[in-house]
This record gives structure tokens, sequence and C-alpha cells, in this order.
């Protein structure tokens, strides 16, 4: 018990308790997988909580920016977006030179290089009346190259964006209108057609591993499943280790008075900076997981109310304690997609039929209602009253 | 005395036509406890606001130290880090965080986020909280939460605050305003103990409370020095009789 990490978990027992449950569930998941297990949990199913899982790590970034750094950013979905998109261009470029190469092979002679390249590029962008490779998918061949650019990207927006909001003191309500007219200016300009990556039809077929077409979807999702549940592990555990040092002291300090930390010596726009950028990034790692679960991605993911989700998530599941981030998003986004999802049977009161494809609307405006009226704290803070110990 | 801490020279800010500061120019000294009343609207506010950076003059200067440092340009945090400590007249402690964290907090440590995020309180930091905390009295309550103190154990906190960022020169607003009269001659104690080894300015608008700091009193009327000296002084002065004490 004399490494750092293990004093922090001792002092911190809610991280042991997070990555217990978490563990347990990745088993249980996987025990009735149909790759691995009994079959009883569905291929359909697993992808649903996998990307579930990829809901709880972004919501825990928006925990951060806004429940601990009091920053409500209604754009963090921009980054989830972009995050995804990355990871699209090498998804799609990849397996789209691997079909051109196997068509290639019955012909009479050896394509060129430039030929597999044109090839290419129609199917790619065919759809939106182009073949040429636009600039920005110059390095969509290099996966390592994609990889940090889910990094890099969204990371650099966030800094830019930041740098120019945050350095002009734009705070609180005006503030989310600049992210909310960030991530629609965003989602308008890829739903153009020569945004270079492919209009409204987005990126397709994100499902599907380039060289991997032996392997069964079943396997595939179980393995992004994995993927997602290690990221909220290790996504959990670093924004923990944030908030409980002493710049989760500055930040919870920014939220309640900037001012003051002003006078205190602290320069308040680096570390909203910092906090913005990074939560962008946490976003963006969440998104790279998530769009090659749901197989597609489109400019309409990154439309303003998505990131209204996001807030909604994280307040009904209680601010400023990470937990309630991961509760509001699991508990919300699932009984969302089960509600829509045409499963839950209609409830008829005689003068009217319940449908909850479109009562679900309703039901989540109100019960965002209640909860800010009744339960400020959220269902989070319901755990707090039982466990009298935990603060903050 | 080593000469001058702080100078401020001729300095002018004005709000949408309205003459805030007029030609302002104000000096003080090392381990100075000086008093700047006015009557409401005076610009004493607005004149700690330029000193903190907050505002910007219009013209002017405001000179810093030996060193002679421009805070002009200067932000908040930059001015605060040089040495400029700033108590406001409600008390202003982070109510969601333990005494000890506020404190930890205020001492006088890196600033960035790099060194804050992998910062470790050592020996000195611990012994600089403890005895910050025994002096203001709230030793026993370092693992309270801010927000469950009393008026007075906050106001004594952010005294604290300010102590543990060891301030040369430290700007007091109202410091006696709501206090009752055992509170005030405590303040008056605290406040003459802090000027042995730093300076302070303590605006303040209640006559017997500057007499008993037994001080240097700057009054100020519509954003300038109207008279300055020892409070028996100023009052004999007929035109601040006429705008202040006639009232």
């Amino acid at each position: 018990m004399k490494s750092p990490l293990m004093k922090f978990l001792n002092r911190n027992p809610s991280v042991l308790i997070f990555l217990l449950i978490l563990s347990v569930f990745t088993i249980l998941i996987t025990i009735g997988s149909e790759a691995f297990g009994f079959g009883f949990i569905s291929t359909s199913l697993v992808k649903i909580l996998g990307k579930t899982l990829c809901f709880c790590l972004v919501a825990i970034s928006m925990d951060l920016v806004w429940g601990y750094c009091g920053i409500l950013s209604l754009g963090h979905f921009a980054f989830f977006g972009l995050g995804g998109y990355m990871i699209g261009m090498w998804l799609m470029y990849e397996r789209t030179r691997l079909i051109v190469l196997e068509a290639g092979k019955n012909a009479e002679l050896p394509m060129t290089v430039q030929e597999i390249q044109n090839s290419i590029g129609s199917q790619i962008f065919g759809v939106v009346g182009g073949s040429e490779f636009p600039i920005i998918w110059t390095f969509s061949n290099f996966l390592w190259v994609q990889l940090l650019l889910i990094v890099f990207i969204p990371g650099l927006l966030a800094l830019i964006f930041g740098w120019l909001a945050f350095r002009s003191r734009v705070t609180g309500v005006y503030l989310s209108i600049l992210t909310q007219a960030m991530t629609l200016a965003l989602a308008l300009y890829l739903f153009q057609n020569d945004s270079g990556l492919r209009g409204n039809n987005g990126l397709s077929g994100l499902q599907n591993l380039p060289g991997l077409e032996d392997i069964s979807q079943s396997v595939i999702s179980m393995w992004f499943f994995w993927g997602s549940a290690l990221a909220l592990g290790l996504g959990y555990l670093f924004v923990k280790l944030i908030v409980e040092s002493k710049l989760g002291n500055v930040i919870r300090g920014i939220r309640d008075n900037e001012q003051r930390m002003r006078f205190l010596g602290y320069n308040v726009e680096i570390y909203k900076l910092f906090i913005f950028t990074f939560t962008a990034i946490i976003a963006a790692i969440a998104g790279a997981l998530y769009y090659p679960q749901a197989g597609i991605i489109n400019p309409a993911e990154l439309a303003p109310i998505a990131s209204i989700y996001l807030a909604v998530w994280v307040a009904i599941g209680g601010r400023g304690r990470i937990y309630g981030a991961v509760i509001g998003a699991g508990v919300v986004s699932l009984l969302s997609s089960w509600l829509t999802g045409g499963q839950a049977p209609n409830i008829s009161l005689g003068f009217i039929e319940l449908k909850w494809v479109d009562w679900w609307l309703v039901l989540l405006g109100i019960s965002f209602v209640l909860v800010t009226l009744y339960a400020p704290k959220g269902i989070g803070g319901l755990f707090d009253k039982l466990t009298k110990g935990a603060r903050k | 005395m080593s000469g001058a801490l702080l100078e401020v020279n001729a300095i002018s800010v004005s709000f949408d036509g309205f003459k805030a500061i007029n030609n302002l120019s104000f000096n003080i000294n090392c381990g100075e406890l000086r008093a700047i009343i006015g009557p409401n609207g005076a610009g004493k506010t607005t004149f700690m606001d330029i000193i903190t950076g907050k505002t910007r003059p219009d013209s002017g200067d405001v000179i810093w130290g030996n060193k002679n440092i421009s805070l002009i340009q200067k932000s908040e945090s930059e001015i605060a880090n040089l040495g400029i400590g700033r108590k406001f007249q409600k008390p202003t402690v982070f109510e969601h965080q333990s005494v000890m964290e506020n404190l930890i907090m205020a001492l006088k440590n890196k600033r960035s986020p790099w060194s804050v995020l992998f910062y470790k309180p050592n020996a000195s930091d611990n012994n600089k909280v403890i005895s910050v905390a025994s002096g203001i009295g709230l030793f026993d309550y370092l693992d309270k939460l801010a927000g469950e103190l009393s008026h007075g154990q906050k106001q004594w906190l952010e005294i604290g605050m300010l102590l543990a960022q060891e301030p040369q020169l430290l700007l007091v607003d109202e410091p006696a305003a709501g206090m009752t009269f055992e509170e005030r001659k405590h303040t008056a104690f605290l406040l003459k103990k802090l000027a042995k080894s730093r300076a302070v300015i303590v605006v303040e608008h209640d006559m017997e409370f500057i007499r008993s700091l037994n001080c240097k009193v700057t009054v100020l009327h519509e954003g300038s020095v109207l008279a300055e000296g020892t409070l028996d002084h100023v009052i004999k002065n007929q035109t601040v009789i006429d705008v202040y004490l006639g009232r």
C-alpha cells in the first residue's frame, strides 16, 4: 500500500467500488454474449450497452467541465462527433481499399496505384458527386495518424474556441450559447457536400473492421464493449485523480467565485482552457469508440440538441459527483433506447393510448424539471444521503 | 522606511462619461497602515479595483515595489502574485471546501495548472497552514466545510487566507461593517498587528473605528484626494467638513 495510486484508492474507496461494478458488469455481459458465452445477450444489445458506456464516458467529461469547473458547455457533443469522424475516415478508406483490391484481382491488367486511388475515391465520394480525395483525407490510410488526430483535432478546436471565449471573459449563459453556436456551425458545415466528409450521408459501414471480415460482428461487438469499458474505467480514474488533487480545489473555486480566485493569484482563463480542452479530448475518445459500434456517423449527430441531452444526463444523474454522470447517462440513454426502440408495450388508458415513442421526450422533459426543482443534486444526491461521509 | 511600496500617479478613469477617478495620486510606504475615507461615490472601490487590476485606468500609472513595476497592463492574478492581497467587505471563502483546502489554495506556491495538479503539501506548507489556522482561531475547524462556519469565523478565515498568500500590501474593504463593538476592537487590533510586517490600506466609513487605528488618513472626494494627514488634521479641514462630515 505504498504506491501513490494505492494511497489514492485507499482515500477514495468510491473509485474501487466503481471499477468493481464495471468489471462485474463486463464479465456478466461477456458470459452472456453470443461470442464468448451462453448467448442470451444478443449482439445488438451488446452494441447498445457498449455505446452506453461511451455515453457514460462523455458524461464524465461533461461533469468535469460543468459540475466541477462551472462551464456549462453545450457543445461537447461536437468533440464526440469529431472523434467519431476521425476514426471513421480510416475505417472507411481502408475497407474501401480492400474491396477495390479484391475486385481488381480478377482484372486482366493489374491496377496502377493511381487507378486504385481513383477507384477508392469514386467509391467513397461518388455519393456526393466526386472522386477526388479532399486534403483532410491525406492521412486516412495511416491508422496511427488518424488515432492521433482523434485527440489532436477536437483538442485543437477546443483550444482555439476556448482561448477566444475565455480570454474575452465570456461566462455563464453567453458561453453556453457560444458553444451551441460552435456545434451548430460545425454540423452545418459538415452537412455540405463539399465539406470533404460526404455531407449529410456521413461515414457509414464503420462496424466492419478492415481485414477482419471473417470475424463475426458478435465478436467485434465484444471487442468494442471491452474497449469502451476500459476507457470508461480509466476515464473515471483520471478524472477522479484530477478532482481530488489541488487542481480539483482550484476549479471548484473557479466555479464558485472566479473573481476571488483571480485575487488569490490564479490565472482563471488558463485553468478553464485546460479543463475545457482536456474534457473535449475525453469526449473525442468516447466518440471514437462509439461510432464504430453505431456503424454510421452523420452531421445530425453534432446537432445542438445532442449536447443539450448531455447536460440533461449529467443534471439528472447529479453534478459534481462523477458517478452521478455515469448513472445519469446510463439510465437516461438506456431508457431512451428502450422506450423509443418500439419494444416497450404501449399503455392504453381507455381515452388515450400512451405511445412511448411519442411520450418519451415529454417524460424526459418532465423528469428534468422535477429533478431541477426537487432534487437539485440529481440521482447521485440520493446516494450521498445514504453515505454520509461523501461530500463535494 | 524604504521608500514608497506603491505609487499611484495621476490616474483617471471614467465610466460612460462619469469620472469615477479624476487625476488621483497616492503613495504608501512599506509597513504603513493607511485609512481611506470618503462619501459614497467618492471612488474608493474603483481605486481598489485599479490597484488590483480589475479596472484599467484611462490614464496615469501605478508603480509597484522597489523594482518599479507598472501594474497597469497586468492581470488580477499577476498582481496578486506580485504581493497585493484584497479582502472584500462580504466574506468570500469557498463554502463547499474545507478550511484546510481554502488555506492550501491561498498558500504562496506555484500557480500553474500543471504544478497545481501534481501538488503535494510538504512539511513547511503544513506548518504554515497550522500556524495560520491557530492564529485565526480555526485550528480545530481545519476539516470543516467553510460553509459551516459562522459569519465571524468566515471573516477570520478570509484574513487567514490573505496571510497565507503572504502579501506585501493588503487592501481591506470595510472590515468593521456589521460587527459588534467587541469585534471591532479585535479587528482594529488585528489590522494594527498586520501592519507591522506589511502595508495595509483600510477603506472604512466608521470614524470611531478609524480613530482606533491611529494612522494616517486619506480623504477621497469625487475621484481625487481631498485631504491627507492625521484624523484630527483632516476633520478640521473645512472642505472635508462640507462634503463629508457636515452631512
